[in-house]
């Protein structure tokens, strides 16, 4: 009953938020970018916010609960990754592109093919990950709310329609600010239960880490001790050190491809502003992840792998710790958050979608350019978001609660990493790059990484034809080699005049979007 | 305009800059090719030393376990230690990246007021658009 009171105040707070934005914005740059004016720290939390999803929470809390020292490799790697959007992404594009990552290609390649080869990977992208959200968001919301009667179903479509409510009436604005909320509410949530968890062993670091060298547990029937602090518990032979080098690849270079981060570039005065919300994000995400490892390792030692296991399994890590240091008010606190955080993710993910079927797909692909007003541009994308949230409902119970769905948000780092980062590092750093190599690149980092899934151990089992778990390690270098031989077909002339006008704008910030006055 | 080629709007027609344009003029000057050359060289630096540190992390643990799983500090091993340190990384790195990039800023502000007056700055704001 608490869980669902204090959801409610967030759900509340949130459709505040909305009617306020509505009110307050006007035209495209409102509802796609926030109007560009959306300050360094506000994006910081937003980025952040939008990153650190359920998955990170519920998922890397897990991992480090079960496997120590292996699942950390995650929070290290989430961490990592923001310096290659730092130092090669961030600016560029925020000075060169309006409202998508296409932006950037089409700026000087042939707009129709290469917008609708990065809307297919967007949808592609944020589809996956919105599926893993609301599955698995909706597998959590109904077991933490079990006795209140909410099931799997009416979680799913609350968090469906909700997520609708924001970004039709709301747009940029109001995602940001659910985003900036959520954030707050989670990092609350993930200090006070730290702080409960090193209570537990008296505030002392040396006494938590020395029983973190010996954790107990059943493992096929027999007990063992497992040291934490040492690798090599998740990530065995034959591939492990392969496994783990992949994955890392698409961690690493998948963040800066991922549509719903970079789009919050856009949100930002200009390219100083998004550099210092980089930053300010990295600060925060980066004191989340060190976090987790008392997370992890205090569900490991006070709450149990085996109890974990006969409670819901490796996800439930988090909540079973809350329980157990808190009682009932902290569960309910964290079903909230996690209920929060859900929303807040999916939310970002639609407008992002939606912005790019509404901008590359509809006004340069099926208009083929033609002139279309800004006003119709948005009606598109609301309709988008609208069906991509029906969409994702429906999907979502079919698949059900039972499903596995983690493998599709690694998927969609994957994706990312292979099909988007190729091509926006050729585009801005290789004068010979052209259309045919854009569409090339992102063809084999999509159809590569997707296959190499669909045949590894995720679906397949033991009989994978592919080892590897993550296929970044083939399917980054197949983006890349796409790219450059695609590339290499023929010239485009006009593609290379244009780049010395691209190097300028990107260096310079010359002619990048204006923020809107109030 | 040409609506064949739509997103090309913000460009002279054919889609060249001319000789005299803002853009290649600014590009041809000594100034801001010494501003591309101390950005390309403190990016290229900082990823490569970035990648090398964290990919050190899995191919070290990976392939080097023993190495990597003796104790150095406590209960701590060698993989969790170098671990750890990834963190305090990625901030320096980000800090000096702000430093470096303030200079850059304050350059690529000189280079645009020197090639273009109040004036034609205006004009190619425009024309930009």
């Amino acid at each position: 009953m608490i869980a669902i009171l204090m959801t409610l105040a967030f759900v509340i707070a949130t459709l505040g938020i909305t009617a306020w934005a509505s009110k307050s914005s006007r035209g495209a740059i409102s509802f796609f970018a926030a109007g560009r004016n959306i300050t360094a720290w506000q994006n910081g939390l937003a980025v952040a916010g939008d990153y650190m999803s359920a998955a990170s929470f519920l998922g890397i809390t897990g991992l480090i609960a079960f496997y120590g020292y292996d699942g950390f490799m995650y929070s290290v790697g989430f961490l990592v990754a923001y310096l290659t959007v730092l130092l090669i992404v961030a600016e560029p594009l925020r000075n060169s592109g309006k409202y998508t990552i296409a932006d950037v290609l089409a700026y000087r390649l042939s707009p129709r093919p290469v917008r609708a080869m990065a809307a297919l990977s967007t949808l592609t992208i944020s589809g996956f990950y919105m599926i893993a959200q609301m599955v698995g968001a909706g597998a959590m919301v109904s077991l933490l709310m079990k006795e209140t009667g909410i099931d799997f179903r009416i979680s799913v479509i609350s968090v469906g329609l909700l997520m609708i409510v924001y970004v039709v009436f709301g747009g940029m604005l109001a995602t940001t600010w659910v985003q900036i909320v959520k954030a707050v509410l989670l990092m609350t949530g993930v200090i006070l239960l730290s702080i409960l968890v090193m209570g537990s062993f008296g505030f002392s670091f040396e006494a938590f880490f020395a029983a973190a060298t010996e954790v107990r547990y059943t493992e096929n029937g027999v007990t063992v001790v497992r040291d934490f602090l040492q690798p090599g518990l998740y990530y065995k032979a034959p591939y492990g050190p392969l496994n783990l080098i992949s994955l890392s690849m698409a961690l690493i270079l998948g963040t800066a491809g991922l549509p719903h981060i970079l789009v919050r570039f856009y949100t930002v005065p200009d390219a100083p502003t998004a550099r210092v919300s980089v930053v300010w994000a990295m600060g925060i995400i980066g004191f989340f992840y060190v976090l987790t490892t008392f997370l992890g390792i205090g569900a490991a030692l006070l709450v149990g792998r085996d109890t974990i296991v006969a409670n819901g399994g490796i996800n439930m890590s988090a909540p079973l710790l809350a329980v157990a240091l808190g009682g009932d008010l902290f569960l309910a606190f964290i079903a909230a958050v996690t209920f929060a955080t859900i929303l807040a993710v999916v939310a970002g993910l639609t407008i992002s979608a939606s912005t790019s079927v509404a901008h590359d797909f509809y006004s340069n692909v099926v208009r083929a350019g033609k002139p279309t007003s800004p006003k119709e541009e948005v009606f598109v994308a609301r309709v988008t978001a609208v069906g991509l949230g029906m969409g994702a409902v429906i999907v979502a119970i079919l698949i059900g609660p039972t499903a596995n769905v983690a493998f599709l948000v690694g998927l969609a780092f994957a994706v990312a990493a292979s099909a988007n980062l190729p091509v926006i590092l050729l585009s801005l750093f290789w004068k010979r790059f052209n259309t045919i190599g854009a569409v090339a690149g992102m063809a084999t980092g999509l159809v590569s990484s997707i296959v190499l899934i669909g045949i590894g151990p995720s679906f397949l089992g033991t009989n994978a034809i592919f080892p590897l778990e993550n296929p970044g390690i083939v399917s980054i270098p197949a983006g890349f080699l796409g790219a450059i031989l695609g590339t290499l077909v023929r010239r485009e002339p006009q593609a290379e005049r244009q780049f010395t006008e691209l190097v300028v704008r990107a260096n310079t910030g010359l002619g990048a979007e204006k923020a809107t006055q109030h | 305009m040409d609506p064949s080629k739509p997103s090309t709007s913000h460009l002279p027609e054919d889609g060249a800059p001319p000789a005299d344009s803002p853009w290649q003029r600014i590009a041809d000057g000594d100034d801001f090719r010494s501003l591309l050359r101390a950005k390309t060289r403190f990016i290229v630096a900082g990823t490569a030393f970035f990648l090398i540190y964290y990919f050190a992390l899995p191919v070290l643990t990976g392939y080097w376990p023993e190495l990597m799983g003796q104790k150095v500090l406590g209960p701590f091993s060698l993989a969790y230690v170098f671990a750890l340190t990834q963190f305090p990384m990625a901030w320096l790195l980000a800090a000096a990246y702000l430093r470096a990039a303030a200079k850059f800023d304050r350059d690529a502000a000189a280079i645009l007021a020197r090639h273009l007056p109040a004036k034609a700055n205006h004009a190619a704001e425009t024309s930009a658009k």
